[in-house]
């Protein structure tokens, strides 16, 4: 039967090469595959989260720009932190019409439910970008500086707020714990921009919130960031309140707190695709990030534009996987071990 | 009149002739999603986003609204005709609608669940253009024990407003909470009552058990009845609409107060399934004829879709001025604001007056085309019912199976369908009430979780939930109506042996 579906989709394939070069060509792959039928996005998260909204990002600039001659399908599967759609794309093996989008769930969802998948269940096939953490206070706090704040936090164990449980946020404030010996009281909610809305109204003291999260609190005056939790500081440089641009943020190290943390937003396949299906994808999802659409993406939400394929998205991907098997390792959040 | 002058800017953008087609597109589209169970306005929304990635953003956000004013309007529709909510909020009309459709009356319940519906979305837009800024600044004071305490005062108003036995729905409740906490527990990230299944970590959603236990046991229970069909007085007859509004103004109290329920609960947001529980919970509790409802009352249609529409239209309030939405599809449509280049929060009115003012003279006049058209459709709707039992029941069943399987896209949804068709059918025969158990599916986690965050945030201290006025008295009115059924019961014997 797989045979059958293989041999036929290899003859759409070549028809459709042959065609493409009549035409004068549109990109078609050099090896000639191209889906066959439309292609499923899975998004491992609920709906307008950043997941969510880069996937439907990616959905409508390949529509635009026509980039692909079948459609993209959007799916998300959000249950369980997200396993129930890694272990769909685990299950769809040699389907090369399946893609999921990740995010740190990838690593911290098996760790800490013992759900049982892992990046090496998938295919590797670019990652898109890099998303920033900043520390986030309510700018009628008195803290000013990273400093003020983790002395207040050592004072009084101060209110964090983030998304989600045992994940990235919890992660972050837990690595701040580690770096400072601040306790703070950790409260999870369901997305970031809820969370954002709790520090606006000052029901929590903190947050960890990515940019796009919070970006219009901070422009209207409500909230004031202290570092972003990369080894560089971001790219904006326009100034997005009276005196500050995403530039002027300092980044953690700068300001004595030795903690760094960026979630990965990477595109992955099914397991056991063939190389010229892998680089069809890649090649395609590399033209997405060529277009203006994705850039004015990238800078709304300061995102770190780092691109990456093949074996070198593959060892950053194991090398991160120890990272927070360690983080959550010494935090406690592996599953079985609360 | 700053406003005003802005609004009518609005009103030039979307009164454009592009604009104003979409607008029609985005209403129909919006119906036929509202009528499928189980395809509510938020896939809807998800899955045309990206169509709209290449046009204007006002055009784009006009259409999508539209979408969402349609649904909305639909999702009555098969509430009323066949006992099955499209959507959440649904829920609460199908206990008078249903049996009106029955009586032969659908007509007549579906003139006053459209109209009242515009009614509780004007009431909301009139609201939103004029007192926002106000209403965002409130919204702020809502952190995890305020939320909880409206989610308590829900439940409350359901033990203590409830037809039947307390007992009966305080039961009815608890099953909900149980099934309610299947799956991932976003507190400590762990997975709850899934007996190591795949299939379980999803948790039971709330679409899939209402279709089971409100269509298919409807229809088990129509099977058991000999197929007797029982609304076929229904007549296509434009005339009805007409007839239906002459009685509408006599229900003007009801819809005034359940607009006011409706905005405040979807302004907080606890959004608009609360609201329509609520208010038909209120409306019944102050009538005189407390004892029909539930057996056909136009009140019983209007209260609920009057408070689910102001509240699904206010929800877009807190969206707008706080990027948090205050419904799925709000946040779907958040997520389209950000593709468009716009930054949901405090600075959209600010730095988009064009488009937020766009939008808001497009909820005026959405909501205008969207009357108009499921009006005219009355009659056909209403005509549904003439066709045999025997061969809707079968289009049901298919139509429900599909809905199911929408939601998540599984097969074993479909099987879970049909195991809550069994429950609500058994349920049904024991005479006990559904509407509970729906409520606590729905709002349970939300209601756990609020309650979770604030003992967090106090450190365990229960105290929280009265740590000012706000949430003190909304949690102290939640007490008295919780404690309705047993005031009254103790009322009863201490007034007895004093007669006696």
């Amino acid at each position: 039967m797989s045979k059958l579906v293989s041999r036929r989709s290899l003859a759409l394939g070549l028809g459709g090469g042959v065609s493409m070069a009549a035409l004068g060509g549109r990109g078609a792959s050099a090896a000639g595959w191209e889906p066959t039928r439309p292609v499923q996005l899975i998004v491992p998260a609920g709906t307008g989260g950043g997941a969510d909204q880069m996937a439907r990002a990616i959905q409508g600039i390949v529509s635009k720009h026509n980039l692909l001659r079948q459609p993209i399908v959007v799916v998300n599967k959000a249950g369980g932190a997200g396993a129930e759609g890694f272990l769909e794309a685990k299950g769809a093996r040699r389907n090369p019409h399946v893609l999921i989008i990740t995010l740190s769930n990838l690593f911290t969802t098996p760790m800490a439910t013992g759900v049982p998948f892992s990046w090496r269940d998938l295919t590797p096939i670019r990652m898109m970008a890099l998303d920033e953490f900043v520390l986030w206070v309510n700018a009628e706090s008195p803290w000013k500086t990273v400093g003020e704040f983790v002395e207040a936090a050592k004072g009084s164990r101060l209110r964090m707020g983030g998304t989600g449980s045992k994940q990235e946020d919890q992660i972050i404030t837990a690595a701040i714990t580690r770096a400072t010996g601040a306790p703070f009281n950790y409260v999870p909610f369901r997305g970031g921009g809820e969370v954002a809305v709790q520090l606006v109204g000052r029901h929590i003291d903190s947050t960890v919130n990515n940019p796009i999260e919070a970006v219009t609190h901070w422009r209207a005056g409500a909230l004031r960031p202290l570092c972003v939790f990369d080894s560089q500081r971001l790219a904006g440089t326009e100034k997005m309140t009276e005196t500050m641009a995403w530039r002027d943020i300092p980044t953690a190290k700068e300001s004595g707190l030795d903690v760094e943390y960026l979630m990965l937003r990477g595109i992955m396949g099914a397991p056991g695709i063939t190389p010229a299906q892998l680089d069809f994808h890649a090649d395609l999802l590399g033209k997405v990030r060529e277009t203006p659409e994705w850039r004015e993406l990238m800078a709304q939400g300061a995102f770190n534009t780092t691109t990456m394929t093949g074996d070198a998205f593959a060892t950053w991907l194991a090398r991160e996987e120890e990272r927070h098997r360690a983080l959550m390792q010494e935090a406690g959040f592996l599953a079985g071990q609360s | 009149m700053d406003e005003f002058g802005l609004l009518m800017q609005g009103f030039a953008v979307a009164l454009q002739p592009e604009n104003l087609v979409l607008m029609l597109v985005g209403v129909v589209l919006g119906v036929l999603i509202g009528v499928l169970p189980g395809l509510g306005g938020a896939n809807g929304i998800a899955i045309l986003l990206p169509l709209t990635f290449a046009m204007p953003p006002v055009s784009a956000v006009i259409m999508l609204s539209c979408i969402y004013w349609g649904a909305l309007f639909g999702g009555a529709i098969t509430s009323i005709l066949f006992n099955i909510p499209g959507e959440p909020w649904s829920v609460a009309t199908t206990f008078d609608g249903y049996p009106m459709a029955q009586q032969g009356r659908a007509g007549e319940a579906l003139t006053a669940a459209f109209t009242s519906s515009f009614v509780g979305a004007f009431v909301a837009v009139v609201m939103i253009t004029f007192v926002a800024p106000v209403i965002a600044g409130f919204a702020l004071r809502f952190g995890p024990p305020e939320f909880f305490a409206v989610m308590f005062l829900s439940f409350a108003a359901f033990i203590g407003m409830g037809r039947g036995s307390a007992l009966k729905t305080v039961m009815a409740m608890m099953l909900g909470f149980l099934l309610a906490a299947v799956g991932m527990d976003a507190m400590t990230g762990q997975l709850r009552l899934t007996f190591g299944s795949t299939e379980m970590i999803r948790g039971f959603d709330f679409l899939v058990a209402v279709i089971g236990l409100f269509g298919i046991s409807e229809i088990l229970m129509s099977i058991e009845d000999g197929l007797r069909f029982r609304g076929q007085k229904a007549r296509i007859d434009l005339k009805v609409v007409l007839r239906t509004w002459r009685e509408l103004p006599r229900h003007w109290a009801i819809a005034l107060r359940s607009a006011l329920i409706g905005c405040w609960m979807g302004i907080t947001p606890a959004g608009a399934t609360p609201a329509s529980f609520m208010s038909y919970g209120v409306a019944r509790r102050i009538s005189k004829h407390r004892a029909e409802f539930g057996k056909g009352r136009i009140e019983g249609v209007i209260a609920p879709e009057t408070a689910a529409h102001a509240a699904g239209t206010s929800a877009l309030l807190p969206m707008l001025t706080l990027g948090v939405p205050g419904s799925p599809t709000a946040a779907v449509l958040l997520g389209g604001l950000i593709m468009w280049g716009l930054q949901p929060g405090p600075m959209l009115f600010v730095e988009q007056a064009d488009f937020v003012w766009g939008l808001i003279a497009s909820m005026y006049l959405g909501n205008i085309a969207g009357l108009l058209i499921v009006l005219v459709a009355v009659p056909w709707f209403a005509a549904i019912l003439r066709v045999p039992f025997a061969v809707i029941a079968a289009i049901i069943l298919v139509v429900c199976a599909i809905g199911a399987y929408t939601v998540n896209n599984a097969e074993f949804d479909i099987v879970l369908m049909l195991a809550f068709g069994v429950i609500g059918y058994v349920l049904k025969k024991l005479d006990y009430p559904l509407a509970p158990l729906v409520l606590a599916l729905v709002l349970g986690d939300r209601t756990e979780e609020a309650f979770r965050q604030s003992l967090l945030i106090s450190e365990g201290d229960l105290t929280v939930f009265f740590h000012n006025w706000l949430s003190g008295s909304i949690m102290a009115a939640g007490i008295v109506l919780a404690a309705w059924p047993l005031l009254s019961a103790l009322r009863l014997r201490l007034a007895r042996p004093a007669v006696a």
